[in-house]
Parts: C-alpha cells; sequence; structure tokens
C-alpha cells in the first residue's frame, strides 16, 4: 500500500515549519513519528497534498525540568519516556503510560505530541496528560500558546489547534507532594487499542491527605475524558478503603462508552470501576510505605 | 528527492519519491528482499529494521526518513558467511515454521540483545511483542532467544548441547 503522491518538505527550524503550514494550510498535514498519520495515508484516510516533517527540527525533541514541572518536547518519543529512570520519581505515571502504547517497535518511531495533535480517543498519553492536569504549548503564526489539556481535545480527531499551529511541547506541572500514579489497560491482544483504560495521579499533602488528584478515562467516549466526580471526591480525603471505593463507584459516571466489538458499554464501565479500585489501592500501599520510611 | 542511506555499512545514493516506503526502497530499488511485508499496517512486525539501532516497522517509514541515517536489515546479520549467533539459535531452537515473520524475528531479537545481553523470558516477550508469528506459538522462538543469549555470553557450547539433549519443543 502506498500513500497518495505528496511534496515532502524537511524544514530545519520550527519557525520555517509555521511559514510553510501557514502557506499551505489545510492542503498540509504535519509528520512526527507517523506511526497513525502514515498508516492512515497507506488507507488513503488522510490524502494530504504537502507532508511537512518535523523530524529535523531539534528543538522540539526532548525534556527538560522546569521552574513550574516538566516540559517534554512534542518529538520526544514514546520509547524515550518509557525509559527515563530520572523521571520516575516525581512523573511516575509517564513510564507506566508509555509502555502500554502500542508495542515497542512503535513506540521508537511514534511521538507524545504526535499523539496528542492526531486526538484519538484512545489515545493512551492524551488520558495520561489529563490525569497530569497538563498543558499543550502550540506554535503558530501568532505566537506561542498554551492550552490547557481540557480545552485541547474537541472531538474524535479533532482538537483546538488553529490553522497554521503545531504542538511543540506538553506541559506537566511538579507535584507538590508525595506522588504515586497507575495506567491501566485492557487490550484484546499485545498493542492493540484499548478496550478500556484508566490513568490515575495521585499527590498527598503531608498529613497523608489527597493533595491532588487527577483520573483520566481512555477510549470511552469521542475523546479522553476526565473523571472529574471522582477526582473531587479524594480531594482532602485520605485513601481509605471507603473513600477509595466511594471515588471508584465514581469513575464510570463521567464515562461515555460505545457499544462495540471491543465491548459492551456495561462492561466498560465495570473495568473502569474495577481499574480505579486497583489503582487507588495500589497508590495507597504504595504512598504509605513511602511515608512510613521517611 | 535524493537520498543517502547506509545500508549494512554501505552507502546508497537514490532518487526516491517521496511517498515511498522504507521497506518497499529496500525490497524493490535495493534488492535487498530478506525485509518481508506482511500486514502492511505497522501491526505484524514481518519488515522490522533497525533506523539508527532502533527495531522499527519500515512499512511504516518513508524512505525519505531514513536520508543520513543507518539502516540494518537482517541481511547484515551474517559476517563472512557466518550466521550470527541469533540466527543460528533460531535454527537450532526450531524457532521458525514458514518463516515469513523470521527476518522481522530476527531483527527484533538482535536489537534486544543488543540493549540487554541477559533478558529475562518477560523481557523477551515483551521486545517481541510487536512481532507476529502464525507457526510457532512463540514458545521456540523465546527460547533461541535465550540460546542466543547464552552463545553470545560465551556458554555457546553448554547452551546448545542442552538443546540438542533435549530438543527445543515444550512438549
Amino acid at each position: 500500500m502506498f500513500p497518495n503522491a505528496f511534496r515532502y518538505e524537511a524544514p530545519a527550524s520550527l519557525d520555517e515549519a509555521i511559514r510553510l503550514m501557514t502557506e499551505h494550510a489545510y492542503d498540509a498535514k504535519v509528520l512526527a513519528g507517523g506511526q497513525s498519520l502514515l498508516p492512515m495515508m497507506k488507507l488513503r484516510i488522510a490524502a494530504p497534498a504537502v507532508l511537512i516533517d518535523l523530524g529535523g527540527i531539534g528543538e522540539l525533541k526532548g525534556w527538560r525540568e522546569t521552574e513550574e514541572g516538566l516540559r517534554i518536547g512534542a518529538l520526544t518519543r514514546h520509547a524515550d519516556l518509557e525509559r527515563a529512570a530520572a523521571l520516575y520519581g516525581r512523573y511516575p505515571l509517564l513510564s507506566r503510560t508509555a509502555r502500554w502504547i502500542a508495542d515497542p517497535l512503535v513506540r521508537n518511531r511514534g511521538t507524545i505530541g504526535g499523539s496528542l495533535a492526531h486526538a484519538d480517543p484512545g489515545s493512551d498519553w492524551g488520558t495520561a496528560m489529563i490525569a497530569l492536569h497538563a498543558e499543550v504549548e502550540a506554535a503558530g503564526p501568532e505566537g506561542s500558546r498554551r492550552i490547557p489539556i481540557d480545552d485541547f481535545f474537541v472531538d474524535t480527531f479533532v482538537t483546538s489547534l488553529q490553522e497554521g499551529e503545531l504542538v511543540t511541547a506538553v506541559h506537566v506541572p511538579a507535584p507538590s507532594g508525595p506522588v504515586a500514579a497507575r495506567y491501566m489497560k485492557l487490550e484484546r491482544k499485545a498493542g492493540d487499542f484499548a478496550i478500556a483504560g484508566l490513568a490515575v495521579h495521585i499527590v498527598t499533602d503531608g498529613d497523608g491527605r489527597v493533595a491532588e488528584a487527577g483520573i483520566g478515562i481512555c477510549a470511552c467516549g469521542p475523546v479522553p475524558l476526565r473523571a472529574a466526580k471522582a477526582e473531587a471526591a479524594l480531594v482532602g480525603r485520605p485513601l481509605t478503603s471507603d473513600t477509595i471505593a466511594e471515588a471508584s463507584r465514581l469513575v464510570p459516571e463521567d464515562a461515555e462508552p460505545a457499544d462495540d466489538l471491543r465491548g459492551s458499554s456495561d462492561y466498560k464501565r465495570d473495568l473502569l470501576r474495577v481499574f480505579a479500585l486497583r489503582a487507588l489501592r495500589e497508590i495507597a500501599e504504595e504512598l504509605e510505605g513511602r511515608a512510613s520510611i521517611a | 528527492m535524493k537520498i543517502a542511506v547506509k545500508v549494512n555499512g554501505r552507502l546508497y545514493e537514490s532518487d526516491v519519491e517521496p511517498r515511498t516506503l522504507l521497506a518497499y526502497y529496500l525490497r524493490e530499488t535495493l534488492n535487498l528482499t530478506g525485509t518481508h511485508i506482511g500486514c502492511d499496517t505497522t501491526s505484524c512486525g514481518a519488515c522490522t529494521v533497525l533506523l539508527d539501532g532502533e527495531p522499527v516497522k519500515s512499512c511504516t517509514v518513508l524512505a525519505v526518513q531514513a536520508n543520513g541515517r543507518e539502516v540494518m536489515t537482517v541481511e547484515g546479520l551474517e559476517q563472512n558467511g557466518q550466521l550470527h549467533p541469533v540466527q543460528s539459535a533460531f535454527w537450532e531452537a526450531h524457532a521458525l515454521q514458514c518463516g515469513y515473520c523470521t527476518p522481522g524475528m530476527l531483527m527484533a531479537s538482535y536489537a534486544l540483545l543488543q540493549d540487554n545481553p541477559a533478558p529475562t523470558e518477560a523481557e523477551i516477550r515483551e521486545a517481541l511483542s510487536g512481532n507476529v508469528c502464525r507457526c510457532t506459538g512463540y514458545v521456540n522462538i523465546v527460547k533461541a532467544v535465550q540460546l542466543a543469549a547464552r552463545q553470545l555470553s560465551g556458554e555457546g557450547q553448554e547452551a546448545l548441547q542442552e538443546v540438542e539433549a533435549h530438543g527445543a519443543s515444550s512438549n
């Protein structure tokens, strides 16, 4: 299978990329890791006249810590975040999510910015970024801006990026205290999209109460969703079996799963409840263990 | 578009259409037909090659994206007429039947052992989780990677004798 013929552009800088996007507008698509776009082009679901390959733009690659948290460049590959041992302590959800994305070969090519801009409802990164309350950094002809993740996903394969804008990075806020996280996902077969998935990110204060709760829901709606009711039920309270059970019951209330080949909506809702229960129990044990050591 | 790609240590300069996929460039322009195309949808891993040392699915990489970079295909494993230990281990451990997935399995296994010379069974299965085999049931593939790991670490003869004495099959 081959894509439609296209004109290939390989800009060496972000400015040049934005100029090309402005010039070609809707005729152009941006190529990052290509693990979603190239299959779509081969299947002729996408047939851009111009392909702008960002691969040569060094400033979009890699992550660095900032005063407010972590800035992950758009072209940072899934495999890089999976193996970034320096981030395991403060940003545990990153590697825990990355290892669930597709398969190791795809993770060597696919990028976090590409995954977010593609806006698949089954995006593992989208789900994790919801849990982390991240912000997407976008650059366009008008300059750079930051978009809260809750405003970024508009609909399936649709983001709030404007014409001529591209994702340059994602910003993850630093945790204010002890942190633990889990990513849970059920697949029909290795490397598949999720039947359902759940990202849970918990930060506690000095007294063992939840200071920050982030819960993202994968593949259960038109976009990755936030389990806002469950988050609200956790903040300010300790992770006891009662609060965990209550939050777990609330998670499916914010999901909108469809009946499809991967399972019924009832099944997916129950899967989310069980994922939340398991994730929060594991997180509580992990944080308790850490508190008793300290 | 003009590209220059180093494949198995040799530099090739070609003029390709931008839409040419790396797998097709290797097979049809360079005549390196060891790289197989299976599903053509990033699922099966038959087309796995190393791009700058990392295993990738070459049906989902454009040839122009390999411009200025190094590719290693299954043809690059054998040296001076000698099979690479990963190849001989697949042979000895009966890790293939029809052989269609084998070039991809070999490249993914080779890349794993470069990174992790003594992988656990779980690590082997994870590293090969993007490569599909419809014949073997994977048991002998895992054994072959374990055998290759031991041979590469210098325990070669013992490992081979063990396979010969007990067979590679799990049955």
